[in-house]
């Protein structure tokens, strides 16, 4: 033992329980806020429950048919897939602004090594996964290895597949009909059974699937948690002998691989293949969803539940307002809100330690 | 000494553009002591400590560690041969658990099939180990071993820092300002910990600007001085004032302290 110092002798007395504190004299908004860290998919929930709730005042009965509620989730399923691909980006502090294009990059792949080459179907859409993963993989090495930022480098790479993707479809669509005569497998998410009046799609059950491992390989994985270290802090992930670069490159295959897989339930949805897709307005909506889904831009924070609740908020409020007979920009309006919203109590939340 | 020195490092060099950070040091660590590192600021002990620790690459120089040259390319390495290091900014990720702080890069797994296949992270295991270091210490003001790093105080968060280091250090533990931010029952802890570390047989490096805790715990004293080590002196031999004036150059150091 060593020679304590005088002032130190009394310490042999000191308390040797756990500290326990009572809880009263703490304001209910501070335990709001202390609820909120430990639970970030909490805030998204409510707001989710709160818009169905309003909606469904506001409208009646038609909005909380079954048919209704799994008709949303049918419209966001290819959104909540790349919210995915976008929340495991976030998560390490980055973003990925090209997985919108890789999407329809790897469909028309896809489309064009089934119908036009007449490759065997699951060998096509085994290409199509590839060229998406190597997509993403590039966007990793550029933001690992060569320290770019990845604002920039998938801004660079959008431009890239994107114009790729044009010159080597030469714009040309796969019609449906094609699909469903040569490889009708590539239609397979599109596939939909009934349960009573509620009508769900693989597609949907695709994307509840993948959000629910996704969550699992985050929380319950060493993996999962070196996602989330390194974003929160870089260098005590390094110095805590993390592999950060190697994480980094898994990250951005990861969503690069997802954002294929996307495009495969695109095409069930869809049925035809384009390659001029509504691209821009999946990529905001999927990173519109992973903000509102309260992942934090800053990295490290948030639960990719949060995400899937994030998409269905939007998806809540555009049926709700077509179905009010609203102008659509009320929609536009209304997510910008949600958006700001959503960052505010982000940083709010931050606050807890502070 | 007669026994040969577990860890060495001969003509150290380190630049960081035009700053040269160390220039020529030496370092030499025997077996089952406390060496404290003391030096002004910017003197290149963090340096010095990561050149061994494996966060930099020394420009120059070798390190040989019992006697078998070593040039780690990262503290996993480090690591992994058993050179465990708390540095001064901690390196704990904020919003993860303080069980998971403790096992981040060396996770537990769960047995059998959840383990291997599914390689599910054993939560229990893992939080009952961080529970029962953390009460090795008498850090008794964590309630929830599983907060956020984020929610502890500075000193609760260096006394994790702490406990991740001597629950897996296994050859040296290096200290970097462990004290800096502690409580007095806290300070009086981690200077127990390393005594207790010390009776374990591991070395121990320590920096330190608590002349008191140096003086009190180190065997050696290394004082660095413009990114090189000035001299080695024996605590015993020497006063804190001594040892003050050798670091800031305000006295030239006694020639036998020089060899040593």
């Amino acid at each position: 033992m060593a020679q304590a110092q005088e002032f130190e002798k009394v310490l042999s007395d000191s308390d040797t329980n756990v500290a326990a504190f009572e809880d009263h004299g703490v304001s209910v908004l501070k335990r709001i806020q202390h609820f909120l860290h430990s639970t970030p998919a909490a805030v998204p929930l409510i707001v989710l429950i709160l818009s169905i709730a309003i909606f469904g005042i506001a409208i009646g009965g038609r909005f909380f048919s079954s048919y209704t509620l799994t008709l949303i989730l049918q419209q966001i399923a290819i959104v909540g897939i790349l919210g995915a691909a976008q929340t495991l980006v976030i998560l390490t502090a980055g973003i990925d602004l090209s997985i919108g294009v890789i999407m329809v990059f790897s469909a028309v792949v896809m489309g064009n090594c089934a119908v036009t080459y007449g490759l065997p179907t699951p060998i096509a859409v085994a290409i199509g996964l590839g060229v998406g993963t190597l997509c993403g993989l590039l966007n990793g090495a550029l933001v690992a290895y060569m320290k770019l930022p990845p604002f920039i480098v998938t801004l660079g790479t959008w431009n890239i597949v994107m114009a790729t993707n044009f010159i080597y479809s030469a714009n040309q669509t796969i019609r449906d009909a094609d699909v469903a005569a040569q490889a009708p497998l590539l239609h397979l998410f599109g596939v939909n059974f009934k349960v009573g009046t509620a009508v769900l799609t693989l597609g949907v059950i695709a994307m509840v699937v993948l959000v629910l491992v996704l969550w699992y390989v985050l929380n319950h994985t060493a993996w999962g948690r070196h996602v989330y270290a390194v974003g929160d802090d870089p260098e005590a992930a390094k110095l805590s002998g993390i592999q950060t670069k190697k994480v980094l490159m898994a990250v951005y295959a990861l969503a690069g691989l997802i954002a294929a897989f996307a495009a495969w339930v695109s095409i069930g949805r869809n049925g035809s293949i384009s390659p001029s897709a509504a691209v821009t307005d999946y990529n905001l909506q999927a990173i519109t969803a992973t903000v509102i889904g309260g992942i934090s831009l800053f990295g490290g924070r948030g639960s990719i539940l949060g995400t899937l609740f994030g998409a269905m908020i939007v998806g809540v409020v555009s049926m709700g307002l077509n179905m009010l007979g609203a102008d659509p920009q009320w929609k536009v309006l209304l997510t910008g809100m949600l958006i700001i919203g959503a960052v505010g109590i982000d940083q709010w939340i931050r606050k807890v330690s502070g | 000494m007669a026994t040969q020195p577990l860890l060495t490092a001969r003509g150290l060099v380190k630049r960081y553009g035009r700053v040269t950070a160390l220039n020529q040091a030496d370092f030499d660590l025997y077996p089952g002591e406390i060496l404290a590192v003391i030096g002004d600021n910017g003197a290149g002990k963090s340096s010095l400590i990561k050149a061994i620790s494996g966060a930099v690459n020394p420009d120059e120089g070798e390190i040989r560690l019992e006697g078998k040259q070593i040039a780690f390319k990262s503290p996993m390495e480090a690591r992994d041969a058993g050179i465990e290091t708390v540095y001064q900014n901690l390196a704990l990720s904020p919003a993860l658990s303080i069980a998971d702080n403790m096992f981040l890069g060396r996770e537990i797994r769960k047995q059998g099939f959840m383990g291997q296949w599914l390689r599910m992270l054993d939560r229990p295991a893992m939080e009952k180990r961080a529970r029962d270091k953390l009460t090795e210490l008498g850090l008794m003001t964590i309630q929830n071993i599983g907060q956020a790093v984020e929610t502890l105080s500075g000193g609760q968060r260096q006394g994790v820092a702490v406990a991740r280091a001597a629950a897996f250090g296994s050859k040296v533990i290096i200290l970097d300002e462990p004290t800096a931010a502690l409580g007095v029952k806290e300070s009086r802890r981690v200077l127990e910990l390393i005594l207790d570390v010390k009776r374990r047989g591991i070395p121990i490096v320590l920096i330190s600007h608590n002349m008191p805790h140096v003086f009190e715990v180190a065997d050696r004293i290394h004082i660095h001085r413009l990114g090189r080590r000035l001299c080695v002196i024996n605590p015993k031999d020497y006063t804190m004032s001594d040892a003050v004036a050798f670091m800031t150059g305000a006295k030239a150091p006694p020639e036998e302290a020089l060899a040593a």
